[in-house]
């Protein structure tokens, strides 16, 4: 399947990436090798199975907890990690116009 | 400090109590070579010497009161880059998080710090765990023990180097696809992946959720039992962690494997697998049968779907995962952006290496309207059959003996350009990722040049006792001189 540099572009805007048109470029090239290489799974009828999303072992699974509050990180901590925060919140660039 | 590369976790123990050596000097020592070593091998990204002698003072104060010591007294131990420790940066080899410092322990951290472990640093590896190689680390590559000129493996290529560099006898790693039995192999390490389920991974940054796991390596079977057997273990904080009681691997640990029947599944012994590679774990498997063990050839008729399989799954599930690098909660943020979006977008670009960004690119392609069923779902279906395919091989073995690589370490740079070429280095890994079962590497010689060869030894779900007995007799057998 022919991959694009204007459909990658598209994905990366869906996964807010700024991307130069060479690395689309290149981008496009790998995605579309990749994606011939997986197009072997079409030679499996899957028909009937099951998808798996996770690994379930069953009896061994963890218990659903019951839903109370507890302990967790204190808003300092996770303040102390953003690259801007300021008055108990993370700063972001303005979002709404004056 | 004389025959400090031959400690073990046992012989640490002893040594401790018989006050031949303190906690402090070991720390010290680990310390002292890890960072003489560094410039050249690119093994750590941090060292943490305050915190390592903290441990160690109170190790050292528990033996002069003559009080209990945990297991893991005193043990120098290296911690991958992606497990979160509290107050000491977490970079994850990414520019993303190139400042993050961790507000929490990740609870295999806290586990074994409890046990008496000493973590002397954090190890490199590839960015977000993403790679065969290590040489996706935003910072500086890891070199071979066996020979600079080539790879550690990947993604955990620090942790492995670390044990067979001699600066720790163990570390502890994370296995996606791979991740800690490849370098195990590629560095003549042991690596074990344990059972999905089996350790918890609050405090691992995540990759791919449904296929991370934290799992250690160690020059001995046994060091990889005792520390296996202290980070495993239900926990409120993570829900996939398996609520089992914590099993005692390395006291469990016996050397008499007679009667134990091996699967070799010929699928993993076919084209792309290296003539020295081959011969080595044939004699390996010979040597299992001299043991007493019963080898008998299985197939697991999907194995050559894994990788197109994992790599549309693990992609998927990192692009999810990675889009909380936002530059607002604790990733770098790009300056002079005039929008919110903008700043996400220049974050991002700016934060990401190549491979990381590919990966967020085809997972974002392959959950998008119109092509998840084709890929995502498709992906998750064949998964189930591989899956199936080891559900059937356990009915009649105990365990699967495999390579754990279809080739030695390669060479810096060889794959570099060709991202699929990488991938499929992880062939005979990916299976059981995928499956959630356990495996590990163990060393099973050398190649002609001299290079590390691993044995790839899989069992069940929560089975890892019967692998780690069959590592454990191997090792003992032929001081995994193949």
């Amino acid at each position: 399947m022919k991959v694009t540099p204007e459909q990658v572009k598209q994905i990366a805007n869906l996964a807010n990436l700024s991307l130069s048109d060479r690395d689309l470029e290149a981008y496009a090239k790998d995605l579309e090798e990749i994606l011939a290489y997986v197009d072997q799974l079409n030679e499996l009828d899957t028909s009937g199975v099951e998808p798996m999303a996770q690994v379930l072992h069953e009896g061994s699974a963890a218990p659903l907890r019951t839903d109370a509050a507890g302990p967790s990180l204190a808003p300092e901590s996770a303040l102390r990690c953003a690259p801007l925060a300021g008055a108990g919140h993370f700063k972001v660039p303005r979002v709404i116009e004056r | 400090m004389d025959g400090y590369r031959d400690l073990t976790i046992d012989s640490i123990r002893a040594g401790l109590r018989e006050k031949r050596f303190t906690a402090r000097e070991l720390a010290e020592e680990a310390l002292r070579r890890a960072r003489d070593g560094n410039e050249a091998s690119g093994t750590f990204l941090s060292f943490t010497p305050e915190r390592a002698f903290a441990v160690a003072g109170r190790v050292d104060a528990s033996v002069a009161a003559g009080k209990d010591i945990g297991p893991l007294a005193g043990v120098p131990v290296a911690v991958k880059d992606v497990i979160m420790t509290a107050g000491i940066k977490t970079t994850c080899a990414s520019r993303a998080l190139e400042d993050f410092v961790a507000p929490y322990d990740a609870t295999a951290v806290k586990r074994l710090e409890k046990a008496g472990a000493v973590i002397v640093g954090k190890t490199n590896c590839d960015e977000f765990a993403m790679g065969s190689s290590n040489e996706n680390s935003a910072f500086y590559p890891v070199r071979n023990p066996a020979d600079p000129e080539r790879v550690p493996g990947g993604s955990s290529g620090g942790s492995a180097a670390a044990v067979a560099y001699g600066y720790t006898p163990a570390s502890l790693g994370s296995d996606t696809g791979g991740s800690i039995r490849q370098p195990a192999s590629f560095c003549g390490a042991v690596g074990v992946m344990p059972t999905y389920g089996r350790v918890s991974r609050y405090g691992l940054v995540a990759f791919a959720s449904s296929l991370d796991h934290i799992g250690p390596f160690s020059r001995t079977v046994r060091d990889s039992a005792h520390l296996l057997g202290t980070v495993a273990g239900g926990d409120p904080y993570d829900a996939t962690a398996a609520n089992m009681p914590a099993a005692d691997f390395a006291g469990a640990l016996s050397a008499d494997v007679s009667g134990l029947k091996l699967g070799i599944p010929r699928e993993y012994f076919g084209e792309g697998l290296d003539a020295a590679v081959g011969a080595r774990i044939e004699a390996g498997i010979k040597r299992l049968e001299r043991l007493g063990c019963q080898a008998v050839e299985i197939s697991l008729p999907h194995t050559r779907y894994a990788i197109a399989s994992y790599y549309l799954i693990c992609t998927a599930e990192a692009s999810s995962n990675l889009a909380r690098y936002d530059g607002v909660r604790y990733s770098r943020r790009s300056e002079d952006s005039e929008t919110l979006r903008d700043m996400y977008r220049n974050s991002r670009a700016e934060a990401f290496g190549p491979e990381v960004t590919r990966r967020i690119i085809l997972g974002t392609y392959v959950l998008s309207a119109g092509y998840y069923d084709a890929y995502y779902k498709k992906a998750q279906e064949v998964r189930s059959l591989i899956a199936r395919d080891f559900k059937q091989a356990f009915e009649s073995v105990d365990a699967i003996v495999t390579p754990t690589s279809p080739f030695p370490a390669f060479k810096l740079g060889e794959k570099t350009s060709d991202p699929l070429q990488m991938y499929l280095s992880d062939i005979y890994t990916i299976t059981g990722s995928l499956a959630g079962i356990a495996g590990m590497s163990v060393p099973c010689g050398a190649s002609p040049e001299g290079l590390p060869i691993g044995m790839q030894i899989l069992a069940n779900h929560f089975e890892e006792q019967t692998m780690l007995n069959l590592g454990h007799a191997f090792e003992l057998d032929g001081g995994f001189e193949g």
